[in-house]
C-alpha cells in the first residue's frame, strides 16, 4: 500500500498539518478532537511501522526522491522505531489527559493554539527520533525547544513563574542547540556530508580527524543540554515544574528521551570508528558525570516540598541511570539504557499526570503541606500514582524492576562491585522520598477540612493506561526487552 | 611568522571565535533579559559566519552554473543549510523577545537579580500555603 | 492442572478470600471474625497434603509465566518450604482463633483491617514458602513487609509510626540494598533463580566471592534480625499481640530466616558452601547474636521486649544453622523453624493473654499471678523449656541436630555457645514463671477470663509437647533437604 510507504513522512506531516488547521478552529473541544484523531492515527501508524521493522530491520524514507546521501532520509531501525510508538502512545494518552486538566489551565480562548503548538511539539519528536541527517536534526530540535518553550509558558496562568522557567530554557537551549549546530559544521568540513549513515563511511575513511573530534565534541555537549544530563540540567526542574501539567508529562515523558536515543546513536552508531575517544568519553566523562546526576537528583528531591519539582529532579536522578548505562560502553548496557528510556517514560509520564490530578482536584499547587491526607480523598489516582512510584524505585512486577534487572545484569558484567553498591545506595534513597510522598499523602490527616473535587475520569483514565503498560511490562517483559536488545544490536551489533 | 601567517589565512574563524566568545559572555554576564537575547544573537551569528566561511572555495564564484566545466564553484550547501539556520535564529528571537514582554508584565521587571529574588519570595509563600 | 496443583492454588489463595472475606463481612463482626480460622483450617488440610505429596517424592509445581528469561512466576514446593508452610498455615488457625479474642477483649478499634492485613500476610507468607524462585521469594518478602505495615503502626499513636517508619526503614532499605542486588547477581552469573538441588551457582564462582554474596543475602534479608539490623523487631513491639504473636514470631522473622536457609540449600548448596568456606564467617556472627541478645533480653523487664530478644537470638540459631552448612546443621535449623515457632508463639499468647486479663507489661509486676491464671503460665513454662532444649520438648531435637552439626563442621566452639546460650535462656524465660508462681502478690490485680486468649497458648505448648514424640512426621522432609 503507497500509504505504508509513506508513514516516516506521515507521521511528522500529519501533525504539523494538523497544527495549522487547529490554530484557526474556534472551538477548543472540537480542536481537542482533531488534536486526538491525529495522535491516534499516528499510533496505528507507529504500530504499522514496528510491523514494517520487524520483517525488514531497516526502513528509509527518502524524501522528494533525493536519495540519500544527497537528499533528506528518514531512517526507522531496531534502535529507533520503539522509541517512535513510545512517543505516539505517550501522545495519545497525554492528549487524552490534557482533554480535563489542560483545559483547566489555561484559558479556554487559548486553547486551539494551545493544541496547534502541542501537535507541532509531537510532530518535532516524530522527526527528531527518524530523521538520519545531521542538519535536519538541528532544525527538528529548534521546533521541538520552541514548542515545548511556548506550551511551558502557558502555565503562566497558574503561576508566573512559569514565564522565567521558560525563558530559561529558551537561553540555555538555543545555546545547546547552537553547540550542536557548530558540530555539526565540523563534522561537514571534515566529511562534507550531512547523512548519518554516509558519515560513518566518510570517517571510518578518514581514520581520526581532528575536525570530525571536535564536531563529536560540540555535538555531544549540545545534545547533553537538550537530554537533561547533570550538570547541564538546569533548564529542567524549573520548565517541568512549571509547565502545566499535561505538558510536564508529555516532556518528561518523551522530550528528554528522544534526545539520549540520538546521544546513543551519536556514541554508538555514528562515532563509534573513533574508539579511543569514544571510549575515553564514556568512561572518564560520561559515567562519573552520570554517578553524580543519580546522586544529585535523588538528594535534591529528598530535600524537595514540590512534587512536581521533586520529581523532575528525580527525572535527573533517572536519565543519569539511563547514561550509565550507556557508558558501560557493552550490549547490555545499551540495552539496559534502552528499556530504562521506555519504562521511564511510562513511569514519569504518569507520576506527572497523577499530580496534576491531585493539583487540579485542591485547586493549588501540589506541595508537601497541601498534599496532607489528599491520597484517602482520592484512591483511584492515589493508586496508580503508587505503582508508578513502586516501579520507579524498582519493584519487581512493574516496568521499573525490569530496568533493574537488567541494569544491574549489564553492572555486575563489569565485574566492578564498587559500582555495584553505588547504585544498589542510591536506588535505596529514591525510596526516601517516595516513602515521605506516600506519608503525606496517605498517613496524615489534613491542617483544615480539604475542598476536594471528585476525580474526574477523563484525567485518571490515562493515568490508569500508563501504569497497566507499566505492570504489563514488569510482569511480561518479552517484548520490552527484545526492543531494548534489538535497539543495541542495531546500534553496536550482537556480541 | 607562520603563527601570524595562520592568523592572516584564517582570520575569518579568528573573528567568528571573537564573536561566538562575546556574546556568550553577554548571554552570561548580563542581567538584562534583552541584552541577554543579544548576545544570544551574536552568539548565533558567529556560527552563521563560520558555516559560511566553511562553504567558500578560494577563487570559487557563486554555484550558477556557468556552462564552463573549468569553473570553480563555492559550496552553496552551507549557505542553504546557514539560510534555515538564520530563520530558526529569528524564531528563537522572536518567542524570546514575546517571553520577555510577558514577563515584564508580570513582574514588572527584566532584571535577573531583581527576578531571583521575587522568585526566591514566592518560593517561600508555597512552602505556607 | 493435576490435583496437586489445585490444592497449591488452594493453599495460595485461600488466605487471599479469607481477606475479602473479612471485608464482605465487615459489618456483621462474627462472620468476619470466623473467616481466619476457616481459611487457616483448609490452608492447613492443602499444606498437609502437599507436604505428604513431596515425602513421597511428587513434584508440586505451577508455573504461570515468564517475567524475564529464566525467571517465570511459578511456584514451586521444596522440603524446606513445605515445612514453612505447615508452620505458617497450622499457628494461622489458633493465631486467628486468639487474635479474635485478644481484639475483642482489649477492645481494639479498626478490627476489619486488622484482620485484612492480618490474612494477607498470611499468604504473602505462603507464597514465600512455596515460592519456585528467589525472585518470587523475593516479590513476596516485600508483600510481606508491606501488608505488615497497617498492623505494626495499628494504634495509629507517634509511637507506633516510628517504629513503624523504622520497621519499613530497615526492612526495606536492606532488602533494596543487597538483597535484590545480590538475587541480580545471581541471576547475571548463573542465568536462572530457580531453586535447586545443590545449589545453581556455576562451579567456576570465584570463592573470593561467596563471602561477599552471602553477605549480601544475610543482611539483605533483614526479617533475619541478625545484628546490627534487628532493631526493627523490638520496635516492632508496638504492635498489638497477635501480631506480634504470629508475625514477629512465626510469619515475617521465620520467612526471613527461611529464606536464608533457602538460599544457602538450593542457591549455593551446602557442599558449595561448606568446600569454599565462606559462611565461617557467618556462624560468628550468629553466635555474637544468639549471645548478645540473649544479654539484652536479661535486662529487659517489659515482657515482649524480652520475648522480642529471645526470638533475635533463637533465629540466629537458624542462621548459625545454615551457615555451618552440613547436613546436620541445616536439618536443625529446618526443625528449629518448626519447633522456635510453637515455642515462641506459645509464649507471646501468653503474654498477651496476661495483658488482656490481668493488664500487666513488666515481668516485676508478675509476682503471684501464676495461681490466678494457671493455664496461661503453664503453658508458657512449658514453651519455655522447648527453647531451652529440654527432653520431652520439640526444641531438644533441634538443638541436638544444631550440635551435631556444629561437629561435624569441626566448629566445637559453636557448641559451647549453644551451652551458654541455653544456660541464658533458663534464666530470661523462666524468670517470668517463677515470680508467677513462687513470689507472694505486691498487689491485688484484677483478673478477667477470656476464654479464647487462653485455650490457644494451651494448645500450642501441647503442640509442642506432642512434637517431641512426633518428630518423625516431619523428619522426612529436613531428610529430603539434604540427600543428593
Amino acid at each position: 500500500m503507497p500509504v505504508f510507504d509513506n508513514i516516516p513522512a506521515l507521521l511528522v506531516v500529519l501533525p504539523l498539518i494538523a497544527s495549522a488547521i487547529v490554530s484557526l478552529l474556534p472551538s477548543a473541544r472540537v480542536a481537542w478532537i482533531l488534536t486526538f484523531v491525529v495522535t491516534l492515527l499516528c499510533l496505528f501508524m507507529a504500530f504499522e511501522l514496528v510491523d514494517i521493522v520487524s520483517n525488514t530491520s531497516s526502513f528509509s524514507y527518502a524524501f522528494g526522491g533525493w536519495e540519500p546521501p544527497w537528499g533528506i532520509v528518514f531512517v526507522v531501525d531496531g534502535a529507533n522505531v520503539y522509541l517512535v510508538l513510545l512517543v505516539a502512545f505517550i501522545s495519545v494518552v497525554s492528549t487524552f489527559y490534557a482533554y480535563t486538566i489542560l483545559a483547566a489551565e489555561i484559558a479556554v480562548e487559548d486553547l486551539p493554539k494551545a493544541y496547534s503548538v502541542w501537535l507541532l511539539a509531537i510532530a518535532s519528536l516524530f522527526g527528531l527520533s527518524m530523521t538520519g541527517d545531521a542538519f535536519n536534526l538541528f532544525v527538528f530540535l529548534e521546533i521541538s525547544a520552541l514548542s515545548s518553550i511556548t506550551l511551558i509558558a502557558l502555565g503562566a496562568g497558574q503561576d508566573r513563574r512559569a514565564l522565567l522557567a521558560a525563558y530559561n530554557y529558551l537561553i540555555i537551549g538555543a545555546i545547546g542547540a547552537t553547540f550542536y549546530v557548530i558540530g555539526v559544521g565540523y563534522l561537514y568540513a571534515a566529511t562534507g556530508t550531512l547523512n548519518l549513515t554516509d558519515i560513518v563511511d566518510r570517517l571510518n575513511e578518514l581514520g581520526t580527524n581532528q575536525a570530525a573530534i571536535t564536531g563529536l565534541a560540540f555535538m555531544l555537549a549540545g545534545i547533553m543540554v537538550k537530554a537533561g544530563v547533570f550538570p547541564v540540567h538546569i533548564w529542567l526542574p524549573a520548565a517541568y515544574s512549571f509547565a502545566p501539567s499535561a505538558v510536564s508529562s508529555l516532556l518528561a515523558a518523551v522530550a528528554t528521551k528522544v534526545a539520549i536515543y540520538y546521544f546513543a546513536r551519536l556514541l554508538f552508531g555514528i562515532f563509534a570508528d573513533i574508539t579511543l575517544l569514544v571510549e575515553f568519553f564514556l568512561l572518564y566523562i560520561l559515567m562519573p558525570v552520570s554517578i553524580i546526576g543519580i546522586f544529585f537528583g535523588t538528594i535534591a528531591a529528598i530535600y524537595q516540598t514540590d512534587l512536581k519539582r521533586l520529581f523532575a529532579l528525580s527525572s535527573i536522578a533517572q536519565i543519569g541511570y539511563i547514561t550509565l548505562a550507556f557508558s558501560l560502553n557493552s550490549n547490555s548496557g545499551i540495552s539496559a539504557g534502552f528499556i530504562h528510556i521506555i519504562n521511564h517514560a511510562l513511569i514519569k509520564g504518569s507520576i506527572f499526570m497523577a499530580i496534576g490530578i491531585f493539583a487540579f482536584c485542591i485547586g493549588k499547587r501540589a506541595t508537601m503541606t497541601s498534599m496532607q491526607g489528599v491520597g484517602r480523598q482520592m484512591p483511584i489516582t492515589f493508586a496508580g500514582f503508587v505503582v508508578a512510584g513502586l516501579a520507579l524505585v524498582g519493584m519487581p512486577l512493574t516496568a521499573g524492576f525490569i530496568s533493574k534487572l537488567y541494569l544491574f545484569k549489564a553492572l555486575f558484567e563489569t565485574n566492578n562491585g564498587i559500582l555495584v553498591a553505588i547504585i544498589a545506595f542510591s536506588s535505596v534513597l529514591s525510596v526516601l522520598y517516595l516513602w515521605k510522598i506516600f506519608e503525606v499523602m496517605w498517613l496524615k490527616e489534613p491542617t483544615k477540612p480539604l475542598k476536594i473535587e471528585k476525580e474526574p475520569i477523563m484525567a485518571y483514565l490515562p493515568v490508569w493506561m500508563m501504569v497497566a503498560v507499566i505492570v504489563v511490562f514488569g510482569v511480561y517483559s518479552n517484548d520490552i526487552v527484545m526492543s531494548g536488545i534489538g535497539a543495541a544490536n542495531a546500534l553496536i551489533g550482537a556480541n | 611568522m607562520t603563527s601570524i601567517n595562520l592568523i592572516l589565512i584564517n582570520w575569518n574563524y579568528i573573528v567568528v571565535i571573537l564573536l561566538m566568545m562575546a556574546g556568550l559572555y553577554i548571554i552570561i554576564s548580563n542581567q538584562n533579559f534583552i541584552k541577554k537575547l543579544v548576545g544570544l544573537s551574536i552568539f548565533q551569528s558567529s556560527v552563521f559566519i563560520f558555516y559560511i566561511s566553511l562553504g567558500k572555495v578560494s577563487g570559487g564564484t557563486a554555484p550558477i552554473l556557468t556552462g564552463n566545466d573549468e569553473t570553480l564553484y563555492s559550496n552553496p550547501l552551507p549557505h542553504v543549510l546557514i539560510l534555515t539556520a538564520i530563520v530558526v535564529g529569528v524564531a528563537t528571537n522572536a518567542l524570546g523577545l514575546a517571553l520577555v514582554v510577558r514577563i515584564q508584565e508580570a513582574f514588572h521587571s527584566i532584571e535577573e537579580n531583581k527576578l531571583l529574588a521575587l522568585k526566591k519570595f514566592s518560593e517561600q509563600e508555597d512552602r505556607q500555603l | 492442572m493435576s490435583d496437586l496443583q489445585v490444592i497449591l492454588c488452594i493453599s495460595l489463595v485461600i488466605p487471599l478470600v479469607s481477606a475479602l472475606g473479612v471485608l464482605v463481612f465487615a459489618k456483621y463482626p462474627n462472620i468476619r471474625d470466623i473467616c481466619g480460622p476457616i481459611g487457616g483450617i483448609i490452608s492447613f488440610i492443602a499444606a498437609v497434603k502437599i507436604a505428604s505429596s513431596i515425602i513421597q517424592g511428587d513434584i508440586v509445581y505451577i508455573s504461570l509465566w515468564q517475567i524475564a528469561p529464566g525467571i517465570s512466576f511459578s511456584f514451586n514446593v521444596t522440603p524446606l518450604g513445605a515445612i514453612f508452610g505447615l508452620v505458617a498455615s497450622g499457628l494461622w488457625i489458633l493465631a486467628s482463633i486468639y487474635t479474635v479474642g485478644y481484639m475483642r477483649g482489649s477492645g481494639e478499634k479498626n478490627q476489619t483491617r486488622f484482620a485484612f492485613y492480618y490474612a494477607v500476610a498470611i499468604h504473602a507468607a505462603m507464597a514465600i514458602a512455596y515460592s519456585g524462585n528467589l525472585l518470587m521469594l523475593f516479590i513476596y518478602y516485600e508483600i510481606l513487609t508491606f501488608s505488615t505495615y497497617p498492623l505494626v503502626t495499628h494504634s495509629q499513636t507517634e509511637a507506633a509510626k516510628n517504629a513503624g517508619r523504622l520497621y519499613m526503614g530497615i526492612l526495606v532499605s536492606t532488602s533494596l540494598l543487597l538483597f535484590l542486588p545480590a538475587v541480580l547477581w545471581v541471576w547475571t552469573i548463573s542465568g536462572t533463580l530457580d531453586f535447586r538441588q545443590g545449589g545453581i551457582l556455576p562451579s567456576d564462582f570465584p570463592v573470593i566471592y561467596v563471602p561477599f554474596l552471602l553477605a549480601m543475602f544475610a543482611f539483605g534479608i533483614g526479617k533475619a534480625a541478625l545484628m546490627p539490623i534487628h532493631r526493627w523487631l523490638p520496635a516492632a513491639m508496638v504492635a498489638p499481640t497477635p501480631v506480634s504473636a504470629l508475625l514477629h514470631a512465626v510469619a515475617v522473622v521465620k520467612a526471613g530466616v527461611f529464606s536464608i536457609l533457602t538460599v544457602t540449600v538450593y542457591i549455593f548448596g551446602i557442599d558449595f558452601l561448606n568446600a569454599s568456606g565462606g559462611a565461617i564467617w557467618l556462624a560468628w556472627v550468629a553466635a555474637f547474636t544468639i549471645l548478645a541478645s540473649s544479654i539484652i533480653a536479661i535486662s529487659k523487664n517489659d515482657l515482649k521486649a524480652r520475648l522480642a530478644y529471645s526470638t533475635i537470638s533463637q533465629l540466629s540459631y537458624i542462621v548459625l544453622g545454615a551457615s555451618l552448612a552440613t547436613a546436620a546443621a541445616v536439618e536443625g535449623a529446618a526443625l528449629h523453624i518448626v519447633m522456635h515457632a510453637t515455642a515462641k508463639i506459645t509464649l507471646f499468647f501468653c503474654a498477651g493473654a496476661i495483658y488482656v486479663n490481668a493488664h500487666v507489661k513488666n515481668i516485676s509486676d508478675l509476682d503471684g499471678l501464676g495461681p490466678k491464671l494457671p493455664w496461661v503460665f503453664i503453658a508458657f513454662f512449658l514453651a519455655s523449656l522447648s527453647i531451652i532444649g529440654i527432653p520431652p520438648m520439640g526444641g531438644s531435637w533441634s538443638k541436638f541436630l544444631l550440635m551435631a552439626g556444629a561437629v561435624d563442621a569441626a566448629m566445637p566452639a559453636m557448641l559451647l555457645v549453644l551451652a551458654v546460650s541455653s544456660l541464658l535462656n533458663v534464666y530470661y524465660l523462666l524468670e517470668p514463671v517463677l515470680r508467677a508462681f513462687f513470689k507472694s502478690a505486691k498487689k491485688d490485680i484484677h483478673v478477667e477470663k477470656h476464654v479464647l486468649t487462653i485455650i490457644p497458648p494451651v494448645i500450642t505448648a501441647a503442640i509442642s509437647l506432642v512434637l517431641f514424640f512426633a518428630v518423625d512426621w516431619i523428619m522426612p522432609l529436613t531428610n529430603l533437604m539434604v540427600v543428593q
